[in-house]
């Protein structure tokens, strides 16, 4: 790949930054002004009831979207500063809908993520081969290469979506609800994978995550954005936007909040 | 594994197949596209051997080398070019719509040129006009469909398709309204030409050349197809400059499917069918994908072209007939033996 266009992100800068952003849809906001800052290791957690805009500031973050007010950083400089390959080789994005209108395999698929580090002419090599089974087996899926994704279960497809975000080997994983179609067991599994992954040592991972359970945002969040749907933000540490008020506010049922082996649980009335 | 195996697993993927050797899936397409070539040159009402036709090529003098060099090898050349190029355009519109049941014509082009073609006719223009016309036609339609689907700056895949099927619509209601006003002398000609016709196609080269430039230009952006086929979102995280790419796409593929029914007419079912045949056959890499339906549409309108004008001599069939009569068959046999039972 070409090394002399190479932009390299500003040393000890934020994986993510978002500066005084404001986002508007149509005639509605859907968030007054905040700020935030994401280091490596940190894991923010998105919260809010339907519609509040969710899937709109992540595709902010991930720079698929101009925000209304404001800046959005990663690696210290703004999406217009990264040539569009270089910020994929920075920030991956788990959208929501996968569609597959054509028959491919589970491989070839996940292989997918292996473009912004090919050269305009590479093909995919044994070795993206190999990062792409091992991406596979970490989610379970081990076997599943010659299959056609258009045969297999929503589960499964989400594991193969994050397998193939998993290729792309991102600094910086922005997740829209990671958990869909997954059972308990691999809701878990999932978010314990990204758990190890942005935890690493010197890896100077970090993730985003648009999540509907609460419960499993107390869990795994280090920073939590709430949006309460009427443009308003709760943006801060875990533990002062989990209250059960705030959260009661925005999702427009009573939560009541109780303490289970050290650990806040949230229960609807 | 036994999920695996509960499952019921789909045979070797074909993609896993045809990475494993490339060079060989161009030995034996380009071999195929030899022989129909060939078989061009040799068929019809006066019988030349094989090695005659290479004399012939070779700049031989003699009655069959005439009929050979003038009649057969530009109408041979013609039909392989516009099925390479319906193919190719094909393929790329149904990576562009993300929709495996897109051809050439959907988006108008073909009725655009079909307006413009059969008012040149109607008013008694020569072919060089009828050509020309045909080719402003398709571009008409390219713009309008264009500017119409683009005009509030979004444009969704739903919104290109509808506007390109009513544009469509409105060029087949115009085309009716020719052919019910046209002169009886001249609707047969009318018709042959929508039907697609090979016969009046004497210069093939200027449509060999946009094939060839069109793959030049396509095949550095093969990969990003691969990824565009995955959604616009997840395209545009993994890098890919999908604005650009998909007006390049809908661009080229305009001006392949307007060259292709300029010179032969709207042969049907070649655009369509082809890229699902290869992609049975190969996998939906579009690296293998693109090249490989240019030379099987190639191959496949130069086998439908001579047949046409041999298997009831002298009688001329529409070349058109003749690839939906091949191609139906072929692509239902292949369907049902597809293990998920779609294309």
């Amino acid at each position: 790949m070409n090394a002399a266009r190479r932009v390299l992100p500003v040393d000890d800068a934020p994986l993510l930054e978002a500066e005084r952003l404001a986002l508007k849809v149509g005639e509605r906001w859907l968030c007054c002004e905040f700020s935030l800052s994401l280091a490596a290791g940190e894991c923010l957690v998105l919260l809010g009831p339907n519609g509040a805009g969710k899937t709109t500031l992540l595709h902010t973050l991930a720079g698929l979207r101009e925000p209304t007010v404001g800046e959005v950083r990663i690696g210290g400089l703004p999406y217009a500063a990264w040539p569009a390959l270089e910020a994929a080789r920075f920030r991956g994005l788990l959208a929501q809908q996968q569609p597959d209108p054509f028959a491919a395999s589970v491989l070839e698929t996940v292989l997918v993520g292996r473009h912004p580090h090919l050269g305009r002419w590479g093909w995919e090599g044994p070795q993206d081969v190999a990062i792409a089974r091992a991406a596979l087996e970490s989610v379970g899926l081990a076997g599943f290469e010659q299959r056609d994704v258009q045969t297999l279960s929503g589960g499964e497809r989400q594991r193969v979506a994050i397998a193939t975000l998993l290729t792309q080997a991102p600094r910086l994983f922005l997740l829209d609800e990671p958990l869909n179609h997954l059972d308990l067991h691999h809701q878990i599994a999932a978010l314990d994978l990204f758990q190890r992954l942005v935890r690493e040592d010197g890896a100077g991972r970090g993730s985003v995550l648009v999540l509907h359970d609460i419960n499993l945002a107390a869990r795994y969040a280090d920073h939590i954005i709430l949006l309460d749907g009427r443009g308003g933000v709760m943006a801060g540490d875990r533990d002062t936007v989990l209250r059960a008020d705030l959260l009661s506010q925005a999702f427009g049922h009573p939560l009541r909040r109780i303490e289970h082996a050290g650990r806040a649980v949230f229960l609807p009335d | 594994m036994p999920a695996v195996a509960l499952r019921g697993e789909s045979r070797l993927s074909p993609a896993m197949r045809c990475r494993r050797s490339p060079l060989a899936i161009a030995a034996v397409l380009l071999s195929a596209a030899a022989m129909a070539l060939l078989w061009a040159l040799v068929a019809g009402e006066l019988p030349v051997a094989a090695t005659d036709v290479f004399a012939a090529l070779a700049g031989e003098e003699g009655m069959g080398a005439t009929v050979i060099r003038e009649l057969r090898l530009p109408r041979a050349l013609a039909a392989f070019a516009c099925g390479g190029l319906l193919a190719t355009a094909g393929a790329l519109m149904q990576v562009l719509l993300r929709n495996p049941l897109a051809d050439p014509y959907i988006l108008g082009i073909s009725g655009g040129a079909a307006v413009g073609a059969l008012g040149a006719m109607v008013l008694g223009a020569a072919v060089f006009w009828v050509d020309v016309s045909a080719f402003a036609g398709a571009l008409a339609a390219m713009l309008l469909v264009f500017g119409l689907a683009h005009g509030d700056g979004s444009w969704t895949q739903t919104r290109l398709l509808l506007t390109g099927v009513i544009v469509a619509a409105g060029c087949g209601a115009a085309v009716s309204l020719m052919l019910a006003l046209a002169p009886d002398t001249r609707v047969m000609s009318m018709l042959f030409w929508m039907m697609g016709d090979a016969s009046a196609a004497s210069r093939p080269w200027p449509a060999l050349a946009v094939l060839a430039l069109a793959l030049v230009a396509v095949m550095p952006f093969a990969r990003d197809l691969n990824v565009l086929a995955r959604g616009e979102l997840t395209a545009r995280a993994l890098g890919v400059r999908v604005g650009h790419l998909r007006v390049a796409l809908y661009v080229l593929a305009s001006l392949l499917t307007a060259t292709a029914v300029t010179l032969v007419g709207s042969v049907g079912f070649v655009g369509l069918v082809v890229p699902h045949l290869v992609r049975l056959a190969l996998g939906n890499d579009q690296r293998v994908l693109i090249p490989a339906a240019a030379l099987a549409g190639g191959t496949l309108l130069t086998l439908a072209d001579t047949a046409a004008r041999t298997v009831m001599a002298p009688q001329q069939l529409p070349v058109g007939v003749l690839t939906a009569l091949i191609g139906v068959p072929v692509f239902l046999f292949l369907l049902s033996r597809s293990p998920r039972g779609t294309p």
